[in-house]
């Protein structure tokens, strides 16, 4: 550990790299974040299965470029299929949960993710897949930088989509509706919006997003049936870090995590990676109530 | 004299269970840990309206506890990763050290709770739920990472000294006497002050401090009595298994999910409750693994979102709500001729 510490200390072009890394995956984090905070300020449910929709659009794009397509012209068909599929998980299952007390829709999607993560273990094999995307590696700073260009491409489009769905968001009818619906949902239905479409069309769009996000995952990273508790993890992360709604705040918040979590990776040996992750969560959480607590408040 | 009788009935059921059904002893003996899981579960997540889903912490440390401690009394750490060259312990070695690692284990989760319980115990709602799921997960994860015990490989406990049928029952008499002295010691609990200060804070937190309660100091108790019981399942769970790893000792997405499923199918802030909860999921659990195998996961998942969706308020609930005046409550009629025409209305 101390000798992982020396590296970084001697050769601060490695911190360079584990940054640069980092903040090209937080990117994705964020964008999931994005859905995850949209859907608990619109309807006011922590979707427990984030991360497995995410999984979901990964799998997607593995089958689409199985049968010949680019990996980057996936993208619309997973957010297309994930769409559909979240419209679907709404019209059974959430919207029974809408109205209720929050636990309860905790543990509903809970179960969902575990039906999901199951589902795609005895389908699609518990085996670590990626796409190759044929794209070159870029080499900067004598070569000491190492960069995947889908990376640099991923990056992009998380950056593209984020950014179109905010402006969906500010500028649409629709998009005034969902916020106007986060602000108070009963007066929204009192100046005749029918917030249950609302409702459904946020989770399917939430669903969308993952999906997208689950195409650039496997692009530039790799997918399996158990990494979706992870990401839930990490959205739920940015988003208390970030608060409702703040989308700037949103992307610092995933590239800092993407770089944290790679610093800890690799001082830490990259079996600590994902026991940092859960425990930067408990600690985030705690501090974030000790903060909350001098000024009389708790988080609830 | 009812009640008496019930008890007297479960009882001796369970102690007289073996003579009739000796080939099913280690179902059985789970079927008691099942128990005590829903009743420890139950103790922050429904008298306290803490709904955690991180217990299984406590359940991992106590599994871990024994065998690290019994490796350091017996065995050197080299020799120790080859199982084949193990000496089996004797009879005193084995229940000693048994002994000494439940102990440390219970005090080491005790520990914890206080610990990590004046932290998180202050957060509220569904921040504790997440909290608490990140904590069982990272519990894990530095489990699957650690060389000291056992990191991915796992660890192997010792040979049980005796008998397959004396191995069965011996832990099976285990797991039912601490399913027993945590059945009363919790129907105890419920009946003093402790029990009504708990309710009071799933009631209303704020209110219940402004009353004079201490709040942090009650959570963190009904936490650490939780952990109590759960590191000493723990223990024997992990003797019984013969072997851990992260899988065995911090199963969260089942034994960890399950606790929490238990708990609300019995209905949850009831004492019987997780006892009839635990048993009728127990039982569909082993008829999933036996006719859906391969697919038992998906099933169980499917099974979770069914009853929190459609059956949240729990077999206990349920009958309360059909016969109010069977559990005590004095419904006016009034009230309940209003209630159902309003019912009706909407």
């Amino acid at each position: 550990m101390l000798s992982n510490l020396n590296i970084l200390l001697d050769a601060p072009i490695v911190s360079g790299q584990l940054i640069l890394d980092g903040i090209l995956i937080g990117a994705i984090f964020a964008l999931a974040a994005y859905g995850m905070a949209m859907v608990w300020g619109v309807m006011n449910i922590i979707n427990i299965a984030q991360g497995e929709f995410v999984m979901l659009g990964g799998y997607v794009t593995l089958g689409l470029t199985a049968l010949g397509l680019h990996p980057l012209a996936t993208i619309p068909f997973s957010a297309l299929a994930l769409f559909g599929f979240g419209w679907l998980v709404y019209r059974l299952i959430i919207f029974r949960v809408v109205d209720k007390d929050l636990f309860i829709s905790i543990l509903a999607t809970f179960g969902i993710s575990i039906v999901l993560q199951q589902l795609a273990n005895e389908l699609f094999s518990a085996d670590v897949q990626t796409v190759r995307s044929g794209m070159d590696t870029l080499f900067f700073a004598d070569n000491m930088i190492v960069v995947n260009s889908i990376k640099l491409v991923g990056f992009v489009a998380a950056l593209v989509l984020g950014g179109v769905l905010f402006l969906f968001l500010k500028t649409t009818r629709l998009g005034q509706a969902i916020r106007a619906t986060a602000q108070n949902a009963r007066a929204a239905r009192i100046v005749g919006i029918d917030t249950h479409k609302v409702y459904s069309f946020t989770f399917a769009l939430n669903a969308a997003i993952c999906g997208a996000a689950g195409s650039l995952v496997v692009m530039t990273w790799v997918i399996h049936p158990y990494l979706g508790l992870p990401y839930t993890i990490r959205s739920f992360m940015i988003v208390i870090v970030a608060g409702l709604g703040n989308l700037l705040g949103v992307v610092a918040a995933g590239m800092s995590l993407g770089a944290a979590e790679n610093f800890a990776g690799f001082i830490l040996g990259t079996e600590y990676q994902a026991a940092f992750v859960f425990s930067l969560l408990v600690v985030i959480l705690v501090v974030r109530n000790l903060l909350a607590k001098r000024r009389r408040q708790v988080l609830k | 004299m009812k009640q008496r009788l019930l008890y007297l009935l479960v009882a001796g059921g369970g102690a007289l269970a073996p003579l009739v059904a000796l080939d099913y002893i280690i179902q059985f003996s789970l079927l008691w840990m099942m128990i005590i899981f829903a009743l420890t579960w139950d103790i922050a997540g429904g008298q306290m309206g803490y709904n955690s889903f991180g217990n299984i912490l406590f359940f991992g440390v106590g599994c871990y506890a024994v065998v690290v401690i019994q490796r350091e009394l017996f065995f050197d750490f080299n020799e120790y990763r080859n199982v084949t060259d193990l000496t089996p312990l004797s009879a005193v070695e084995y229940f000693w050290s048994f002994a000494i690692g439940s102990v440390v284990g219970a005090v080491l989760s005790v520990a914890l709770a206080v610990l990590l319980g004046s932290g998180i115990l202050g957060l509220r709602g569904h921040y504790f739920a997440i909290c608490t799921l990140g904590l069982g997960v990272a519990a894990a994860e530095i489990a699957s990472g650690w060389e000291f015990i056992g990191a991915g490989s796992g660890m192997v406990a010792p040979m049980f000294p005796g008998s397959p049928d004396g191995r069965g029952l011996f832990f099976y008499y285990l797991f039912f006497v601490l399913a027993v002295i945590c059945f009363l010691s919790l129907r105890w609990l419920y009946s003093t002050r402790f029990g009504l200060a708990l309710n009071a804070i799933r009631d209303d937190e704020d209110k219940a401090e402004a009353m004079g309660i201490h709040t942090t100091r009650y959570k963190t108790s009904a936490w650490c009595i939780a952990a109590l019981f759960l590191s000493i399942a723990g223990a024997g769970f992990g003797q019984l298994n013969n072997f851990i790893d992260r899988e065995v000792a911090f199963p969260g997405p089942t034994f960890g999910v399950w606790m929490v499923l238990m708990a609300i199918l019995g209905g949850k802030g009831t004492l019987w409750g997780p006892v009839i909860g635990a048993v009728i999921f127990h039982v569909t659990q082993e008829v999933f693994w036996t006719y859906l195998f391969g697919w038992q996961r998906v099933a169980m998942g499917a099974f979770i979102v069914l009853i929190v969706v459609f059956f949240p308020q729990g077999i206990i609930g349920w009958l309360r709500n059909c016969w109010p005046e069977r559990f005590g409550v004095r419904v006016d009629d009034d009230a309940r001729s209003a209630q159902v025409s309003l019912r009706n209305e909407v």
